[in-house]
């Protein structure tokens, strides 16, 4: 049977990259005892699938992946096991069964994910910049200079961007990801720095993903709101 | 929630934040108000180097059993971090509660090998501790060195204010209390390092005074003060099944060396190579107790979810209850998906049935260490093993369907000639042709021989301290002499030579055998820039000559001749329980190429008898 589960990513966990977040959950479902099932050969490994990878830096309040279980108790039972099993800065918030397969892999079906983006003190661009916000969204093309390591291609992010706008004090942001179309936050805030004609200064924002989303029937589903609790 | 020490921004330019956030699973947090000591245990290289240690890790655990002492944990900032501190002037801080090392009443370190003994002098400048432990006052940290290089401390003489010669289990609680008490007193830095210089395996380096012979070498070596030992005697824990282990190993974030639990199986080995410190140094060979091992190894599992165990010791096919551990290990663990990594097994029937149970025979390797090239020059280090015994475990791994080998040599060793270093590459040569013996459609297709050879270092406290090392061109020349031997062998292309870095070598044997003179030359070339001098990239050993000559230290003194066995050697102070005279008889022994039996067989009386235990009883009770 398959789980998903979804934490929350804070503190100074935000250092640790993905890899190793994986790592460490590998062993945390080790510790908090959990019957995962594993795959064949020398060197098995549990079968887990993350979502969307998080950049380093960047916390979360909505993160998943999905785990192959041999058996399972209920969710309130092994999120609390699993919670019994945490650093400080990661929490196990729920755990769902969701149906086997590959078509309905964590990875595969993110579209999505919403994102809280504020400014460190005095690294904002410029004064005014709350009200600027609408105005940048507001362009009919956004256009981004994207930089491979081969080359630099202009693209237009605005079709990729749901939504923008000021709350509280920060920007939030309803991205496209996943593996047709991904966006990082990141690169959304660059394009107001030129926008505004201030380049950002490194480090000037601090970003938190909030939630991760798949669609069906064209809207925006939390990737938890798939499966069920397991009573 | 804690306050990192370092900001976002240093966290997000630096390579691996996770080095310097702490938080790991069971790492330990207190309440620092409701603490009486204050310990940054350090290790002082790279994070992921020191976190796979294991010493420090039984400390940890053995100093936070107590409620009234908070040890955390610090490391060596990388050249990064290192670049950013200097220029920021933040202060080293400890990975748990991330306050300054300086606001701690010890620090201790860990010194493993002599090529960390810049990044010592970095530990305290980044945590503006004054490296001189004479400049140093009421409000700084002690520093407290341990480990195997502190058999010989005295080339950091200078930089500590103690240094604890032993295993760490017995006096550092007792060390602890001392500390306690002479506060509760209101007694000086001073008063308790006289309380310190009391306590067995204590030794307080400011104490003693050092006056040296025209020649160079040591004309005496005495205390200041009438009340201090003139001896330190080496700590043993000799009951090493009722004592502290870390039954909650810390989990890092990220991939360390080694990515596991480790099961200290025993402690010591019986087998007597005279070239082996670490062998004469944990005499006698103590045994721990099977069930609690098993019970050792459940907790760790089930406490830190590690997918990987392995057993730690010199020489685990000696461990007595090796058959019953290893199959315990194997039915208990391997359906939870568990790596039972193997240490270095002696090749026989037993060693590969196991090894076929837990590695993939096509990809794993058998390991020999035959050390020297040819039967003569084995029985000069005393390493039993023989070119028949070696040939035949070798064939019965081919038939069961092995095909890599490894072999480690070292070069350089007492009385090498020659014809001992070709022996390397007609060693390889014959067990590739054991290999080729094996007809064509049962093998495995080529055999893989790896041959790799490290320049020998003589180290204090074993039979071979007196012995002369090399320049660095003969080291360098005695490797082409194996490489060239080796590509004349006809089954060349089966065989691979890997071979060490010569400058390493002469630095270290400089370092290991060194004495207080060496203090101003670690200092010199630490203030022109060097630290990690045990990363090849960042060592420079023209720099060290250059410091050598600044501090006017003839480096050839310590490494270009064969001492006198009269002479007073700067450890001598140490009572290690191997006895002088038993490391003399036997560097005797070793120029008449003859063996000594080991432990088992026999008992040579080297002297740790004295400590009433272990390989030293075994069957007399
Ligand atoms: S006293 Fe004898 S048995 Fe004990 S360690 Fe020394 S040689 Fe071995």
């Amino acid at each position: 049977m398959k789980v998903r589960i979804k934490f929350a990513k804070t503190g100074a966990m935000k250092f640790i990259g993905h890899l190793d977040v994986m790592r460490y959950f590998q062993k945390a479902i080790r510790r908090a005892g959990l019957d995962a099932a594993y795959s064949e050969g020398y060197s098995p490994h549990m079968i887990m699938s993350f979502a969307a990878p998080l950049g380093v830096g960047l916390t979360s309040q909505g993160e998943y992946f999905d785990l192959v279980l041999n058996s399972a108790t209920t969710s309130e039972d092994m999120i609390q096991r699993l919670n019994g099993a945490m650093a400080e800065g990661i929490q196990v918030l729920s755990l769902v069964q969701v149906e086997d397969g590959k078509a309905s892999k964590a990875m595969s079906l993110v579209a999505a994910a919403d994102y809280f983006v504020t400014f460190r003190e005095g690294k904002e661009p410029c004064a005014d910049w709350e009200s600027r916000i609408a105005d940048y969204y507001a362009q009919e093309r956004i256009p981004i200079v994207k930089k491979t390591k081969r080359s630099e291609m202009e693209v237009d992010i605005k079709p990729m961007i749901q939504e923008m706008r000021i709350y509280n004090h920060g920007v939030f942001l309803r991205l496209a990801t996943g593996s047709a179309n991904n966006l990082k936050p990141e690169l959304v805030m660059e394009g107001f720095g030129t926008f505004v004609g201030q380049s950002l200064e490194p480090f000037a924002v601090q970003t938190e993903r909030l939630e991760t989303y798949a669609e069906q029937e064209g809207s925006l589903i939390p990737l938890a709101d798939l499966g069920e609790i397991i009573g | 929630m804690r306050r990192l020490a370092l900001s976002d921004e240093v966290l997000m330019t630096v390579e691996k934040p996770a080095r310097y956030i702490g938080n790991e699973i069971n790492s330990v947090m207190k309440d620092k108000e409701k603490i009486d000591i204050r310990f940054a245990m350090c290790f002082p290289d790279v994070y992921e180097i020191s976190m796979s240690h294991l010493g420090l890790q039984i400390i940890y655990d053995m100093l936070n059993t107590r409620d009234d002492i908070w040890c955390e944990r610090v490391f060596s900032p990388w050249t990064d971090l290192d670049g950013v501190m200097r220029r920021d002037q933040i202060p080293l801080f400890a990975l748990e509660s991330q306050d300054p090392i300086k606001e701690f009443d010890f620090l201790g370190i860990t010194i493993q090998y002599e090529m960390c003994y810049t990044n010592i002098l970095q530990i305290l400048d980044l945590s503006q501790i004054p490296l001189h432990a004479k400049d140093r006052g009421e409000n700084d940290p002690l520093v407290i060195g341990g480990g195997p290089c502190t058999y010989n401390p005295e080339p950091l003489a200078d930089f500590f204010d103690l240094f604890y010669i032993g295993e760490g289990e017995t006096q550092m609680l007792p060390l602890m209390d001392a500390y306690k008490a002479n506060k509760a007193r209101g007694g000086s830095r001073e008063d308790f390092l006289v309380m310190a210089a009391n306590i067995p395996g204590i030794y307080v380096p400011r104490f003693y005074e050092v006056s040296y012979k025209e020649d160079g070498t040591l004309a005496s070596f005495v205390p200041t003060r009438e009340d201090i030992p003139a001896k330190i005697q080496k700590q043993v824990q000799m009951d090493v099944t009722n004592t502290y282990y870390p039954m909650k190993p810390i989990v890092p974030f990220i991939k360390v060396t080694q990515d596991r639990v480790t099961l200290e199986i025993q402690r010591g080995c019986i087998r007597g190579c005279r070239f082996c410190q670490a062998g004469m140094l944990y005499r006698p060979t103590r045994e721990r107790d099977v069930n609690e091992l098993k019970r050792w190894a459940k907790s760790m599992l089930e406490s830190t979810g590690q997918e990987e165990i392995s057993l730690s010791s010199l020489s685990s096919s000696d461990y007595s209850q090796l058959g019953e551990l290893l199959t315990y290990l194997i039915e208990e663990f391997q359906d939870k998906k568990v790596n039972i990594s193997l240490p270095s097994l002696r090749i026989d029937a037993f060693s590969l049935d196991i090894m076929s149970k837990v590695q993939d025979i096509k990809k794993s390797s058998l390991t020999f260490a035959p050390e020297a090239g040819s039967q003569r020059l084995r029985d000069v280090i005393n390493k039993g093993l023989t070119e028949e015994v070696i040939l035949e475990g070798a064939g019965t791994a081919f038939e069961g369907g092995w095909s890599k080998v490894k072999l480690y040599f070292m070069l350089g060793l007492p009385t090498e000639t020659e014809e001992d270093q070709k022996g390397i590459a007609h060693l390889a040569e014959a067990i590739a042709e054991r290999y080729y013996e094996i007809p064509k459609e049962q093998r495995n297709g080529k055999c893989q021989i790896t041959v790799s050879t490290s320049f020998f270092v003589p180290k204090p406290f074993t039979p071979f301290q007196w012995a002369t090392m090399f320049p660095k061109e003969e080291y360098l020349s005695r490797a082409k002499t194996v490489k060239n031997e080796i590509r004349s062998q006809l089954n060349q292309k089966s065989i691979k030579y890997n071979w060490h870095e010569a400058d390493v070598t002469v630095l270290e044997g400089i370092l290991a055998r060194g004495d207080r003179r060496l203090c101003a030359v670690i200092e010199d070339v630490y203030k022109k820039g060097a630290i990690f001098d045990a990363w090849n990239e960042y060592f420079h050993p023209d720099e060290w000559q250059k410091s050598f000559a600044a501090c006017s230290v003839d480096p050839d003194f310590y490494i270009m001749r064969e001492r006198s066995t009269e002479e007073l050697l700067p450890w001598d102070f140490i009572d290690m329980g191997v006895t002088k005279q038993f490391l003399i008889r036997e560097w005797e022994t070793a120029r008449k190429e003859v063996v000594t039996p080991n432990c088992r067989e026999k008992c040579s009386g080297c002297g740790a008898a004295k400590f009433k235990g272990g390989v030293c009883v075994e069957g007399k009770n």
